[in-house]
């Protein structure tokens, strides 16, 4: 029988069952011990950056390519027929008849499930605008599964932009399906949006939210940091808030001892230099997980069986 | 006694009655009934013993569809849709929030991807405590219907 993702279109962790993140978590795991240099022999991935993005680009990239597969696209919309005013329904009919999948980023939301919806090979949602994008969330299961042993009934601190940050907000919505304990340490002009609050409360998830960073260090299994953009206040209003949402080595002297700090990078200053060197420094490691999270899911779409 | 009605007798077509008054311009709008080429009659803050004050709309020759009717119980949940043929009802809908609701309004978000591009809006209605609640199935963003129904 074909695995459950095989052919499917990926856009948004909410399509997603429990079972078919845990098939994801546990391929990637399988990939990063026992690399494969077959599952994409043969097929051609189509990587269409409507919109620049480095990490997730390059990491999609590498993930084909190290699984035998290659790739054509572009890295910036600037330059495509886009520009000339091709809508995106006809650009992805042809992209798609030349190719077995398409990975995708767009600045307007929705644009992957509409591209789902014209394409003739399956599509991967690499960010729609301040949507979705559910890869960052596969790889943070991953590696959230690989730190704990599990991702049952984890204790997790979201801080930071919880209003924004789309990372967040997917995230809160695939652990929930794994019964976690959320804390939320965020300004309160970035709290976490109420309808994700809603949700929440609808599935009987505990949170809460917490004024203090350091109040949350020794509570959880695992602390998801998150930029706070300089330029969503005024000067005034970010040198308040500024130093409130830093964390720094010396902290985490009352962390658990598996506690991982994460964080969907590229970080300002949010995280002291010094944490890095802690036993609880987890994001660099993360961002590699990207790849093996990618190698995971193109595996299983383009593959009946991995 | 003379009986005089506010508005002429329909010989075929659609009778939409019972419209909480200010409704019927917005219905006739979101629905494009003008657009159908067809006579329409619209009467305004018409009185009923029921609502106090009521509007109603009579377009001719159009049997409006099941799901068409579903559609107006967003906006007029009281509404009641007759389908006339030869100066009879032959058919009363039952008005029911639909599911989903396809090309009837614009989506609110502006950097949603269905503006530009080939395909109609669509909306998963979800009714949320006293509030109907819409979400765009492209941007994924959550409306009340209100904010919907006044975007164009």
């Amino acid at each position: 029988m074909a695995n459950p993702l095989y052919r499917k279109h990926i856009i948004s962790i909410p399509d997603f069952s429990r079972e078919e993140l845990e098939l994801v978590v546990e391929t990637a795991g399988k990939l990063k011990r026992t690399p494969r240099n077959d599952l994409l022999q043969d097929k051609l991935v189509g990587s269409c950056f409507f919109e620049p993005s480095t990490r997730t680009r390059l990491s999609f990239e590498t993930a084909v390519q190290r699984l035998g597969g290659n790739v054509i696209g572009f890295a910036d919309g600037a330059n495509t027929s886009a520009k000339k005013g091709e809508t995106l329904a006809d650009s992805i009919k042809i992209i798609s008849s030349y190719t077995d999948a398409v990975v995708m980023r767009h600045p307007k939301e929705g644009a992957a499930r509409l591209a789902s919806e014209f394409s003739s090979v399956p599509v991967i949602n690499g960010g729609d605008g301040s949507n979705q994008h559910p890869t960052q969330t596969l790889l943070d299961l991953f590696t959230i599964s690989e730190t704990q042993g599990r991702l049952e009934n984890l204790a997790i601190a979201f801080i930071g932009d919880l209003k924004y940050g789309r990372t967040v907000h997917s995230l809160t919505q695939a652990l929930s399906l794994f019964g976690a304990r959320f804390y939320f340490v965020a300004p309160e002009q970035l709290a976490m949006p109420e309808y994700i609050c809603e949700e929440l409360d609808e599935k009987g998830i505990q949170y809460t939210i917490v004024d203090s960073l350091e109040e949350v260090i020794p509570l959880v299994d695992i602390m998801y940091m998150t930029r706070v953009q300089r330029e969503r206040f005024d000067e005034a209003e970010f040198k308040k808030i500024q130093g409130q949402f830093v964390l720094r080595a010396e902290m985490l002297k009352n962390a658990r001892s598996n506690m991982k700090v994460m964080h969907p990078l590229p970080r300002v200053d949010e995280i002291a230099v010094d944490v890095d060197a802690t036993q609880h420094a987890y994001y660099f490691e993360q961002a590699r997980n990207g790849v093996f999270a990618r190698q995971a899911l193109l595996s299983l779409v383009l593959n009946e069986t991995v | 006694m003379q009986y005089t009605r506010t508005v002429e007798a329909l010989k075929q077509g659609t009778v939409i009655d019972h419209i909480p008054a200010g409704q019927g311009v917005n219905i006739l709008r979101l629905f494009k009934l003008a657009e159908t080429g067809e006579r329409i009659t619209v009467g305004l803050n018409l009185s009923s013993r029921h609502m106090g004050a009521k509007d109603i709309i009579k377009v001719e020759n159009v049997a409006l569809t099941e799901e068409q009717a579903n559609e107006l119980a967003l906006f007029a949940p009281k509404a009641t849709v007759n389908v006339i043929e030869n100066f009879e009802v032959v058919k009363k809908h039952k008005l029911e929030l639909p599911e989903t609701i396809e090309g009837i309004f614009a989506c609110p978000n502006s950097n949603c991807i269905s503006h530009a591009e080939p395909v109609k809006s669509f909306f998963f209605v979800k009714v949320q405590d006293k509030d109907t609640k819409l979400k765009c199935k492209y941007c994924e963003k959550g409306f009340s219907k209100d904010i919907v129904a006044v975007v164009r």
